[in-house]
């Protein structure tokens, strides 16, 4: 089925969502959709899927003209769409989601349905109907399964089996890999490149270079609303982030080398559990003020007991933090925070930002019972919206103003709040979990030129990643967490075979580099070994500007 | 301020599927109408919801009032032959009810005209003709008074996203220490009352803090608590006054106290034909003390963070069991204050009729308020005047007082479900929001 969106226009009161956007999709083709967020990706197919309708501009279907009133208009012409957050039933089997709403099928042109004349399911043919998609495609998902008991990642075949079921040749997939590991998404391109070679086409909607680089065999790149460029890989990821954001865009920040002084955060023979497992287990490192020390790790090793064991978030069973020589292992979240510990965390939403809370809330909210920001029990709330009105200008935080509700603003800007917030106060340790997840080319930058200021302070930083890349652009040391223990630590001229080895959990020893390199993060190994002027690139690797 | 979005947008889709408002705003009037304008304008809020609430709770309470009227029945079954009579009947008894309503709780003109027929002035004073003016604004106020504190009692932890159901038990226990203060203890004039409005927060306080430290320390949900603490509450004050050695009236058979000593009424406002006492001082001052505690202090600012999202409070080191059981310490003595203004400004005695239906009228109250201080305090008004007005509605109209509860419960069905509001008047769904969606989630807290 050929597609073709022609002059497609979406307005907003004034701001054009989408403003005269054109492309035309193959079928068998994966054409990749890129842009920051708000550059009108998501309206564009809700557009396509029937869930707004354009004010001007046609779809075409095969050459002729189409209109969706409503998503089951896109699903009957053959388009199929797995959101960003997925549209699941978690109580019910695989099988029963995947019928759910078409058990008397789907129309009369396609009488697929699993209901009897008698009214009642027929269960049976729902879970053939299921285990012959995921066999043919190898989606290897079991029909019988309870769908909130499986993995982020099968989650996702589960609605990619949905829409094959109801028979869509055209696969919107909206951010597919926000919520996979390095493994689930090699796995899910696996998954891409079956479909395509049956004939379905897939829209691939993303703001990761690497990724459209490494599936899309069309990229359309689109900006404020227009397509401000189209190509066909392999390209540079600097042309593609050059176009994405409409100026020229560093990748991968310059730093001076780490000047580290004395040891700041000592974290000794941590660990954290209950009788459910020990996702810490035993973790031991120190950080020294001025050096960034990178934790690397596919996500899911403790990652985030760990982060919130050093907050005081959550109980330790044995093992001491200690800052600067006071040791605060048994210390509230209010004591380490006035130790001097900054904390960017993990979840921003959740667990960084009280959404309903103006920018201004936001920018005080560990620092409220302080002078100047109180007086007494009082507010001070001059002093309040100073420090506001000064940090969304030091940090270029895109808001209204400063009384906006900080759950409206952009990821970027959401976590520049925090990162405002943070290091606006005095301290001595830095801890980002994951600081740059969901964030488009322009607020790495930006989140990644900050981290590294805070370095050449004197402050003793560790960011916790799972993206190599990140953990390659910031980190003075790398050490690799695997099942709550640290697998080693290496200098960053360190290769991504190695670390890959070492996120999976091979043992610290000085082996053959790379030789038993899993499944477990291939994709950012083989893109972070290329990107790193580490040794052998591989042959796919993407043009580095010379 | 205080209503989290239902479903905030994710950073991808935010932008782009739901541009922010402000871009609608700067549109000049470019292709579109008026109409258009003042939709886009008026629909975002929840007070609009709130105020088609009322409106759509009056005109079914309206035809509740009229097609319950025999007189009205019988004309519609002429209905083919008089149509015109049937539906004058109608209107006649639906518009009589809301008339008297507001004669009873507003202005009653005919006091204006007796007021006139007085000889002089000074007669009109002394027999009370010109305190029959303000009669009905002083029962309104009066019977405002308590519905505002508990109201309060309600909002003021629904701030920091707790459910206080217990406003019944937190005003028995405020009732018990201020009935018992009132007559048991002698004091000079002005130091009594004061002590036993004092007693009354904290026999609610005491209340109140328990619900929220057994929630801080175990984790058990304050709702259940509450709802379990207002039934102890019931049969302890039972028990209390079915014995003379605890606080029963001595000499008598009938659960009730002793009359509390006069120096231990709360002072009158405007002579001695109006009950409007400094009860109702005390609620507006409450009602302003929750305010600025919310909006101008350090705990409120806790309060408020801990309520809107309880994780990022905790990292940002909050305690957040700490200021559970703080507000619900307050809340609570809040409920004790109105059960204070009761024993103290009107019934003077404590029995079991005494908490009458206050602690569940709190919690349409805070709803309808919005869960603000100052919607609270309108609230308390309104429902206020309907109580006050409904034994003249009887009277003069027929209409059953129960309608009046029949109207406050349509009006809180239709603040709770915004949808229901938006769809009858055909307010664009995704925009409006309203506080139904955050008080559900205090149950899933």
């Amino acid at each position: 089925m050929e597609l073709e969106l022609r002059g497609i226009t979406k307005r907003y009161g004034l701001l054009a969502a989408n403003d005269g956007i054109s492309l035309s999709v193959a079928p068998g083709q994966v054409h990749a959709l890129l842009g920051e967020n708000g550059a009108g990706k998501t309206t564009l197919m809700n557009v396509l899927y029937g869930l707004t309708q354009p004010d001007e501009g046609d779809i075409l279907i095969d050459g002729k003209p189409a209109k969706f009133g409503s998503p089951k208009d896109a699903i009957e012409a053959g388009i199929g769409m797995v959101h960003q957050h997925f549209m699941l039933v978690p109580v019910f089997t695989v099988a029963e989601n995947v019928t759910l709403g078409i058990e008397g099928g789907l129309g009369a042109s396609s009488p697929r349905g699993i209901r009897s004349r008698a009214g009642l399911l027929d269960r049976r043919k729902a879970r053939r109907d299921v285990a012959d998609l995921s066999h043919r495609y190898g989606l290897d998902v079991d029909p019988d399964a309870l769908v909130g008991e499986l993995p982020v990642g099968i989650q996702q075949r589960v609605e990619i089996v949905k829409a094959l079921v109801r028979q869509a040749n055209v696969l919107i997939l909206d951010e597919p890999t926000a919520v996979l590991t390095p493994a689930e998404t090699e796995e899910l391109f696996r998954i891409i490149r079956q479909l395509t070679g049956a004939g379905t086409s897939v829209i691939f909607i993303s703001h990761k270079l690497r990724e459209v680089q490494a599936i899309a065999d069309t990229i359309t790149v689109l900006r404020r609303g227009k397509v401000v460029g189209q190509r066909t890989p392999p390209v540079t990821e600097e042309d593609l982030a050059n176009l994405m954001v409409g100026r020229d865009v560093q990748l991968r920040v310059s730093k001076q080398p780490a000047r580290p002084g004395e040891v700041v955060l000592d974290v000794a023979d941590l660990t954290v559990g209950d009788s459910g497992g020990l996702p810490v287990n035993g973790l031991s490192f120190e950080v020294r003020a001025g050096e960034i020390l990178g934790i690397a790790g596919v996500q899911g090793n403790g990652q985030t007991e760990l982060c919130e064991a050093l907050m005081g978030l959550r109980p330790t069973v044995g093992g001491s933090v200690t800052v600067n020589g006071r040791d605060l292992s048994r210390a509230s979240p209010h004591a380490r925070l006035r130790a001097g510990v900054a904390y960017v965390p993990e979840d921003r939403r959740e667990d960084g930002l009280v959404g309903p809370f103006s920018v201004a809330e936001n920018l005080i909210l560990d620092m409220y019972d302080r002078p100047p920001y109180s007086s007494g029990i009082n507010l001070n709330l001059p002093a309040i919206r100073a420090n506001a009105t000064e940090r969304i200008e030091e940090f270029d935080i895109r808001t209204g103003s400063p009384g906006t509700a900080a759950g409206t603003l952009s990821g970027g800007n959401q976590q520049k709040v925090i990162l405002a917030r943070e290091v606006g106060r005095e301290h001595k340790v830095l801890i980002a979990s994951q600081p740059t997840r969901g964030l488009d080319v322009g607020s790495i930058e930006f989140v990644h030129r900050r981290i590294i200021e805070q370095r050449d302070h004197g402050v003793a930083v560790v960011i916790v990643s799972s993206e190599l890349d990140e953990i390659y652009a910031l980190a003075d040391r790398i050490a690799v967490i695997y099942e709550g223990k640290i697998t080693g630590f290496r200098d960053p001229d360190v290769p991504a075979g190695e670390l890959g080895r070492l996120m999976a959990g091979g043992a610290d020893s000085s082996g053959v580099p790379g030789a038993t390199v899993e499944a477990d993060g291939a994709l950012r190994v083989d893109g972070a070994d290329a990107a790193h002027d580490g040794d052998g690139a591989p042959a796919h690797a993407p043009q580095e500007e010379a | 301020m205080t209503n989290p979005p239902p479903a905030p947008p994710s950073p991808e889709t935010g932008p782009s599927a739901t541009p922010p408002a402000g871009d609608e705003g700067t549109g000049e009037g470019r292709d579109r109408s008026f109409g258009e304008h003042l939709r886009d304008a008026v629909q975002d809020s929840t007070v609009t919801v709130t105020l088609l609430a009322l409106l759509a709770a009056t005109v079914i309470g309206g035809l509740l009032a009229a097609f319950t009227n025999d007189a009205v029945l019988h004309a519609w079954s002429d209905f083919f032959s008089a149509p015109g009579n049937a539906i004058a009947k109608a209107w006649s008894v639906a518009a009589g009810t809301y008339v008297a309503l507001f004669e009873g709780s507003v202005f009653n003109p005919h006091t204006v005209a007796a007021l006139f027929q007085q000889s002089s002035l000074s007669t009109a004073v002394h027999d009370g003709y010109l305190s029959a003016v303000f009669n009905p604004l002083s029962e309104t106020a009066v019977q405002a008074t308590p519905l505002i504190l508990a109201g309060l009692a309600v909002a003021l932890p629904y701030q920091a996203g707790l459910f206080n159901i217990g406003g019944q038990s937190q005003f028995i226990g405020g009732a018990i220490m201020s009935a018992w203060l009132g007559y048991a203890v002698n004091l000079p004039f002005f130091v009594h009352v004061v002590v036993c409005v004092l007693g009354g927060f904290v026999g609610g306080a005491v209340l109140g803090w328990l619900a929220g430290e057994i929630k801080a320390r175990t984790g058990a949900h304050e709702v259940i608590v509450t709802i379990m603490l207002n039934y102890v509450m019931q049969y302890f004050l039972a028990y209390l006054l079915s014995s003379q050695s605890l606080l029963q009236a001595p000499g008598t058979s009938n659960a009730i106290t002793q009359a509390i000593a006069s120096d231990a009424h709360l002072p009158l406002l405007a002579g001695t034909h109006l009950r409007i006492n400094a009860g109702f001082l005390i609620a507006l001052a409450c009602a302003f003390g929750v305010w600025w505690l919310l909006n101008r202090t350090t705990t409120g600012f806790e309060f408020r963070g801990i309520g809107a999202n309880a994780r990022a409070a905790r990292v940002a080191g909050m305690n957040v069991e700490r200021n559970w059981a703080l507000v619900m310490l307050i809340g609570g003595g809040l409920a004790g204050l109105a059960a204070s203004t009761v024993i103290l400004g009107t019934d003077f005695t404590l029995n079991p009729q005494s908490y009458g239906t206050y602690g569940i009228d709190a919690i349409t109250v805070a709803l309808l308020g919005l869960g603000r201080p100052g919607g609270v305090v309108a609230a308390g008004l309104l429902f206020g005047a309907l109580h006050a007005g409904s034994p003249g509605m009887q009277t003069a109209t027929g209409t059953p007082v129960q309608i009046v509860q029949v109207i406050q419960a349509l009006i809180v069905l239709f603040v709770a479900a915004p949808p229901l509001v938006r769809a009858t008047f055909r307010l664009r769904a995704a925009r409006a929001r309203g506080v139904s969606t955050s008080m559900s989630k205090g149950w899933n807290a």
